[in-house]
């Protein structure tokens, strides 16, 4: 169910990754003011903007779950936002080696974006909590759902309230009129993007094939042990055991 | 559906006055924060951006206990099944629990406002009170309804003395800045300047979009 288009997704991915990397490398000039070390902006944004839509889009799935009630749904959300996790660590560490090779610090506080960031990070790092905390599967289920909305629309209304509380000075590269950067610089940064996104969804993809491949399997020992029990595995898990 | 939240409103202020479970142990905590606060900092007083600080973080702390305890009895004692059995609409319980958990924030203010003004605060407060009450009572709009949700999510859990408040307090972060920026000029050694307009705003899209939010998701939670 979830499989279909695995390997052309893959391929895409590779070819993307590979080629945004040439890019970045050989392509895009080095910054005059940082040097070389600016280079880390075309992994650490794309990391942080497809870590955003990620857990924006597990909300969406949460909104689907609530509506329809289908399981799949609940998967598809509980893996959006692990990943997004994922990526989000990665965007904070690159985030705080660039900060320390452009400003001289590991964190900067006067730094909106970083910090909603981190906010963002904190509350999504509960998601995992939650739903381990809740024994009973549909319960679980719609708790999960109901954090990933409410999270999700939380993500918007809190970078307004940091970057109204503190100063202007992150560089704004996707501001109406494309921001200062020169063509190549941009091309560079929107190929890495992209490759950013087609890897997530590739990600996303192969963990949900891995899921329902394992729940698949249980099924069938289950069938073949003439259990009529729910057979579900020794340990809880945060992640959804039945579609 | 205004019977309802009457009704539940009613019983939950009952319990409250008879058992005392929640707004002593808010009020106490308080008042014990801003103790320690007074010796961590090394401050006799504070003013400015450090007493609205001070005020709000112990302010958010002690919500937090209040909602940690909101739905205990609804749990423990089968007033969630008694509620679902009752042909009302379900919203009627998040409107009763917001509420109660809105008066309980009111009463503990009422006493830890004043005697935050006493024990830390350097400037005297008394200018500014209508400010001070606005600012609060839109805060208190916004822990009640995050607050109603939190603890409803939390409630689910085996550990919600634990999920309530990893939850609730990131979630609280922009009400807490709004509530911080707004407060702080009306405690400056100075005497009292106006309120930024735009912090008020703040609170206010705050309390509307997690209102409107918690409205529309309530019902899930409370499925069986």
């Amino acid at each position: 169910m979830f499989a279909r288009g695995l390997k052309t997704l893959s391929i895409a991915s590779v070819v993307l990754i590979v080629g945004a990397f040439a890019l970045v490398f050989f392509y895009a000039p080095n910054d005059a003011d940082q040097g070389f070390i600016q280079k880390i902006f075309y992994l650490h944004v794309p990391l942080a903007i497809v870590a955003l839509c990620g857990f924006v889009a597990g909300g969406v799935f949460g909104i689907q779950f609530l509506r329809t009630g289908d399981r799949a749904h609940d998967l598809r959300s509980y893996v959006a936002i692990h990943l997004s996790l994922i990526l989000a660590v990665a965007a904070l560490v690159t985030g705080s080696i660039w900060a320390r090779a452009a400003w001289g610090h590991w964190w900067v506080w006067d730094e909106p974006t970083l910090v909603s960031f981190l906010i963002v990070f904190l509350l999504y790092a509960c998601y995992q909590p939650l739903r381990f905390a809740i024994e009973d599967s549909g319960r679980q289920a719609r708790a999960a759902a109901v954090f990933s909305i409410v999270a999700g629309a939380f993500v918007p209304l809190n970078f307004l309230a940091v970057r109204l509380a503190q100063s202007f000075s992150h560089p704004r590269v996707l501001s109406a009129t494309g921001g200062t950067m020169p063509g190549e610089m941009r091309l560079t940064f929107l190929v890495s993007l992209l490759a950013m996104a087609v890897l997530f969804v590739t990600l996303w993809k192969y963990e949900l094939t891995s899921k329902q491949a394992s729940m698949q399997l249980r099924a069938l020992k289950r069938r073949l042990a003439e259990d009529d029990e729910p057979w579900l595995p020794a340990g809880r898990s945060a992640a959804p055991q039945q579609l | 559906m205004r019977r309802a939240i009457a009704a539940v409103v009613r019983k939950d202020v009952l319990v409250e006055l008879r058992t005392g479970e929640a707004v002593p142990a808010m009020l106490l905590f308080s008042i014990s924060t801003f103790v320690l606060f007074h010796f961590a900092l090394d401050r006799r007083s504070v003013d400015g951006d450090l007493a609205a600080g001070v005020l709000w973080v112990t302010l958010l702390f002690a919500a937090v206990l209040g909602i940690v305890r909101l739905f205990v009895a609804e749990r423990e004692q089968g007033g969630f099944d008694g509620f679902l059995l009752a042909p009302v609409d379900r919203t009627a319980l998040f409107v009763a629990k917001a509420t109660v958990l809105f008066a309980f924030l009111a009463a503990l203010e009422l006493v830890a406002v004043p005697a935050f003004a006493i024990l830390l605060l350097g400037p005297s407060p008394w200018d500014a009170v209508p400010e001070l009450v606005l600012v609060l009572a839109l805060a208190d709009v916004g822990i009640a309804v995050v607050g109603t949700l939190v603890g409803a999510l939390g409630i689910q859990t085996r550990t919600r003395e634990v999920i309530v408040p990893i939850l609730a307090l990131p979630l609280m972060i922009p009400l807490a800045i709004g509530a911080a920026r707004a407060t702080s000029p009306l405690f400056l050694e100075a005497g009292a300047a106006a309120v930024p307009g735009r912090w008020l705003l703040v609170l206010g899209l705050y309390d509307l979009v997690f209102g409107l939010l918690a409205f529309a998701v309530f019902d899930f939670l409370l499925e069986d």
